[in-house]
């Protein structure tokens, strides 16, 4: 019979408190594994919080309503196991010996066959982000796991490490960049400790609750309710600690842990250069006479080895390579032929769009459609706003067509949608959620404005600001970055003639205007000097008619061509 | 009569670099003569690296019971006397281990279907040598000559060989043990020798023009040696200028001026000079090849090809570093463009071993030379004192260690050196780890046999990445 303290876990990125919405439990009940406890709510949603472990509701700490603190007590729950299992780390002092264990150096011991736990519910304990508290008591060894970073992710594509091995992290510094299908997420420490082992490689998917980071928390980083005693700095005995431990759950995982990842985690080498200009190549004897005998100049011959050491293999590579122009010689130029081929790995955002992209062109029969729209009238009401609404910021035609588009959409809810494919249904939409296609240093995001239709023309223009500004500085959180309806992409000044646009997938339309320049036009017999501009756009032929498609850009284009009648219901 | 010889290859001189090219040669199947006018295997096997390394062996064992000898002995081992040498027999078990290597040579030679001519060689130009032997004159018209004339010791000028002046070669064959020996120059020759003779018994005095001994390294790897020459009474004169020599009834002295820039009296039973080696270029008709010299040494491209077509010239003749085993890859590598191969001399490190006690060896660069420091590279020495197999050899408490210095950036060896006893035979391993083009992590990654000495090269590289395990 143990207490097992569940805290309340930090619910978001950078979030210190919550607000405590519903108890789903009271004092006495008996709770299951993943039941729900309690609703708490940050700034940015309203979290279901389940219980970890099974056993009896002995108290509950705070009143719906009341802010609690990010790792503060929520419940106190009596947990039973049948030899004592499951007591609270937190409160029952263990033998800390186990805990400064290097996993690597553990046995696959005893405490582990003798734990009546399944290992996955011990895990889960251990693993879950959700439940920090769990983990937090393993203050000589902590293992940090991959969250789950986004709604049903199953795995995160580690993009970046913020920190190295033998790197002493404060608690919330950040460890490493990972990104879902949505977003870019910092995941930080929840613990301050030393970085004892970093698992996978940049660019490698990892799957949620995997181990990321290991650490070796020092007395500094323990919370301060927990009752743990001293622990030796480095515990060189790993199996005298061993048995005294079985008594913890929590440790008895960090021996499993042991098992799983009981291969030494090499650290990630340092990248190796290839030699720098200048340098002697780096060859054995062997490979050095072989090339003076072909005649080769080995500084041009890339080496695959260690400190671009040069191998019999590079030689035969190169000699392969150099021997189809040696055959046909260069026509005599004063140019050099440039031969060198960079590798770039399609990793991060641009596995994103690569995939995405690919994505939408094999599933969806694209259309184009192209319409030209004088712009004339809306280019004067615009600069005439810019001058009479000067404090209320500039605005460009974005928020025109924004406006244009939530007038129409709601006579053609087909076009509003997203395309579930796979389940045969289209999900019609009543708000516009409108992305709007943005380029970064790293490529294009889609920031998504929320409720479009609900913003006038300087609400959605500050939105995009906000918006492109985020998504540029990888600030942009993952709601905002998914959801879209329906899609604005827009290349400005670099607009062009016309484009074919990728529809977002599962949206079915994508709407891209395209420059704006004078052209003569005839209007009335004569032939004027007007501002035209092309709207291309693309949509989807399983469920957008091309007659509707073709219906839905004029009633876009008498909008935009009168514009005032773009506030007229 | 004239004898007229018309070989394909000519080789002259038969020391390391001579006679590794002439049977590399008849392993290539090329016609080939070898000339040697004193005794085949140079001064390498004759008079300098074997000879040096038997007499310091014996040194050694003196030194061993004589101080097993003295007081309480060594670890519970005492002779009852101190140890009596007679020098004569020595020397002449020194000539037993010159006589079967020489021998082996001969027989190498022979069966590499080399024709040797014993006699001195004068080159009339470039591709005849006259050749007076004891069954009369041979003259040689080659198609290709190979000049491995090798080096002589340096004399100085105001103070000749002669009397009880000697160079490296008599202080090998010497019928009785000075009683007062004076080394002049404290290079690694003269303090191999030095030290050797201190350990017979004899009162040595080291006088060095230099602030310091061994100049060719750094201070770091020559503190051991310096150690040990102020324990063992070897009194060291550096600064200080030898004079020149005078009489003085039996005896003789060695006039030195010293640093202070007073005049010291140095008495003497012998003067050993070893200032130093050059090239031997005179005597044998060097001039009449016309090859083009590069100061006192012959100029060579880096397949040691001179200016002179089909003249090839290898070893001491041809410049520092003046080693035998340069002159033998040199040598093969000669041997083997002359049969139409595609070579060139390319070595990453020509690696030096100096017999002193403790033993300095040097693989690649050397902190001291142009890119062996700085903000490039990173360095970590290895102490013996923490190495158990030098410990079980009372190896441990001499300042002896491993030295290793990698680039930075890419881990790649620089060079490696160790001072200590038996560190000679560690060389190999540094140079070979150079040659193969080895990181940091491949000397670490490699599981180094305990209980050796080559263990502080692995603790070494390992301390540069910082997981040194027994420091």
């Amino acid at each position: 019979m143990g207490v097992f303290v569940f805290k309340l876990p930090d619910v978001g990125e950078g979030t210190a408190e919550a607000e405590l919405v519903e108890w789903k439990v009271a004092v006495g009940d008996m709770v299951a594994e993943d039941q729900p406890l309690a609703d708490v709510m940050t700034d940015k949603a309203t979290v279901e919080l389940t219980s970890p472990v099974a056993g009896r509701v002995r108290c509950l700490h705070g009143i719906p309503g009341e802010m609690r603190a990010v790792k503060s007590a929520l419940v106190e729950l009596d947990v039973e196991g049948a030899d004592g299992e499951g007591s609270n780390p937190d409160l029952i002092p263990s033998p800390s010996g186990e805990r400064n264990l290097d996993p690597r150096d553990t046995p696959p011991t005893t405490p582990l066959s003798e734990r009546p736990d399944s290992p996955d519910s011990v895990s889960k304990e251990l693993d879950s982000p959700d439940s920090p508290d769990s983990v937090l008591p393993q203050s000589g060894d902590f293992i940090f796991r991959l969250p789950d970073v986004g709604e049903g992710t199953a795995e995160a594509e580690l993009v970046e490490w913020k920190v190295k091995l033998g790197d002493t992290v404060e608690e919330d510094q950040p460890l490493a960049d990972v990104m879902t299908d949505k977003a870019t997420v910092e995941l930080t420490s929840p613990v301050a400790g030393v970085v004892t082992a970093l698992h996978g490689t940049v660019g490698q998917m990892l799957a949620v609750k995997s181990p990321l980071v290991e650490l070796m928390t020092g007395k500094g980083g323990m919370p301060p309710q927990s009752a743990a005693p001293t622990a030796p700095p480095l515990a060189k005995e790993p199996m005298k600690a061993a048995a005294p431990v079985q008594a913890s759950p929590v440790h008895g995982a960090g021996g499993r842990e042991a098992v799983g990842g009981g291969k030494p985690q090499t650290p990630s080498q340092p990248a190796r250069t290839t030699r720098a200009l200048g340098t002697k190549p780096l060859a054995s004897p062997a490979v050095r006479r072989r090339a003076h005998e072909l005649g080769v100049e080995l500084s041009y011959v890339p080496g695959s080895g260690p400190a671009g050491r040069i191998s019999h293999e590079n030689l035969d590579g190169f000699l392969n390579r150099g021997s189809a122009p040696a055959a046909a010689p260069a026509p005599a130029s004063g140019y050099a032929r440039r031969t060198e081929i960079t590798d770039v790995k399609v990793i991060g955002l641009r596995r994103r769009i690569a995939q995405s992209m690919q994505e939408a062109k094999r599933r969806i029969p694209h259309f184009a459609y192209i319409e030209e729209v004088d712009m004339t009238a809306l280019e004067a009401l615009r600069a005439h706003l810019n001058v009479t609404h000067k404090a209320r910021g500039k605005l460009t035609v974005l928020p025109f067509f924004a406006r244009a588009l939530v007038k129409v959409l709601p006579d053609y809810p087909q076009i509003n949608a997203r395309f579930d494919d796979d389940a045969g249904v289209v999900h019609r939409h009543a708000a516009v959620h409108l992305g709007v296609a943005a380029q970064t240093p790293n490529g294009l995001i889609v920031p998504v404005v929320k409720h479009a239709e609900a913003m006038d023309l300087w609400a959605f223009a500050a939105e995009v600001t906000r918006l492109s500004a985020a998504a540029r500085d990888g600030k942009a959180k993952s709601e905002e970055l998914s959801g879209s309806t329906i899609t604005l992409t827009s290349l400005g000044p670099l607009g062009g003639i016309a484009t074919t646009p990728v529809i977002n997938y599962p949206e079915v339309a994508i709407i891209g205007p395209n420059k704006i320049v004078e052209r003569p036009v005839v209007v009335g017999g004569q032939v004027v000097i007007r501002k035209m501009m092309n709207l291309s756009s693309s949509f989807d032929h399983r469920v957008v008619d091309g007659y509707d498609a073709a219906e839905f850009i004029q009633r876009i284009k008498g909008l935009l061509e009168n514009p005032a009648a773009l506030f007229i219901d | 009569m004239t004898q007229t010889l018309t070989p394909k290859v000519l080789v002259v001189g038969g020391g390391p670099g001579g006679y590794v090219a002439a049977i590399r040669c008849g392993q290539l199947g090329l016609d080939t003569v070898l000339v040697e006018g004193v005794r085949l295997g140079g001064t390498c096997l004759i008079r300098g690296c074997i000879p040096s390394k038997a007499m310091i062996h014996v040194a050694s064992e003196v030194d061993v019971m004589r101080r097993a000898a003295e007081g309480a002995g060594r670890h519970g081992v005492k002779l009852a006397s101190p140890p009596t040498v007679d020098l004569n027999q020595t020397v002449a078990w020194k000539e037993t281990v010159v006589d079967k290597l020489n021998g082996g040579v001969t027989a190498l030679l022979k069966r590499a279907k080399v024709k040797v001519v014993e006699g001195w060689g004068v080159f009339e130009d470039a591709k005849t040598c006259r050749v007076q032997t004891a069954a009369g004159e041979v003259v040689i018209r080659p198609e290709n000559v190979i000049l491995a004339s090798g080096s002589v010791p340096v004399e100085l000028p105001h103070i000749k060989f002669g009397g009880p002046v000697i160079s490296s070669t008599e202080a090998l064959s010497l019928d009785a043990l000075p009683e007062r020996l004076v080394v002049v120059g404290a290079g690694y020759i003269g303090l191999e020798l030095g030290i050797a003779m201190r350990k017979f018994g004899c009162q040595v005095t080291v006088v060095e023009a230099q602030d310091r001994i061994l100049p060719l390294y750094d201070k770091d790897l020559t503190s051991p040696v310096r150690r040990w020459l102020e324990k063992n009474g070897v009194t060291l004169m550096l600064g200080a200028k030898a004079q020149g020599v005078e009489a003085d009834g039996n005896a003789h002295v060695l006039i030195v001026e010293t640093a202070e820039g007073e005049a010291v009296r140095l008495p003497a039973d012998k003067v050993l000079v070893t200032v130093g080696r050059k090239p031997l270029t005179e005597g044998w008709g060097l001039e009449a090849t016309g090859v083009v010299m590069n100061g006192r040494f012959v100029k060579v491209d880096d397949r040691c090809a001179t200016s002179m077509r089909g003249v090839y010239a290898i070893g001491d003749l041809v410049g520092e570093p003046m080693l035998a085993h340069k002159a033998s890859a040199q040598g093969e590598m000669v041997a083997e463009i002359i049969a139409g191969h595609k070579r060139n001399f390319d070595p990453v490190s020509i690696s030096a071993v100096c017999f002193t006690e403790p033993e300095i060896v040097s693989a690649g660069l050397l902190p001291t030379d142009p890119g062996g420091s700085g903000d490039g590279v990173v360095t970590a020495l290895f102490p013996f004192q923490a190495n158990g197999r030098a410990l079980s050899m009372e190896a441990g408490d001499d300042g002896g260690f491993v030295r290793v210095i990698a680039r930075k950036d890419d881990h790649r060896l620089l060079g490696v050196q160790a001072v200590g006893a038996h560190v000679s035979e560690l060389v190999a391993e540094f140079t070979l780890a150079l040659e193969m083009g080895a990181t940091l992590e491949d000397i670490a990654g490699t599981i180094h046999v305990h209980p050796t000495l080559s263990e502080g090269f692995h603790e070494a590289t390992q301390r540069v990445l910082g997981h040194a395990i027994h420091i």
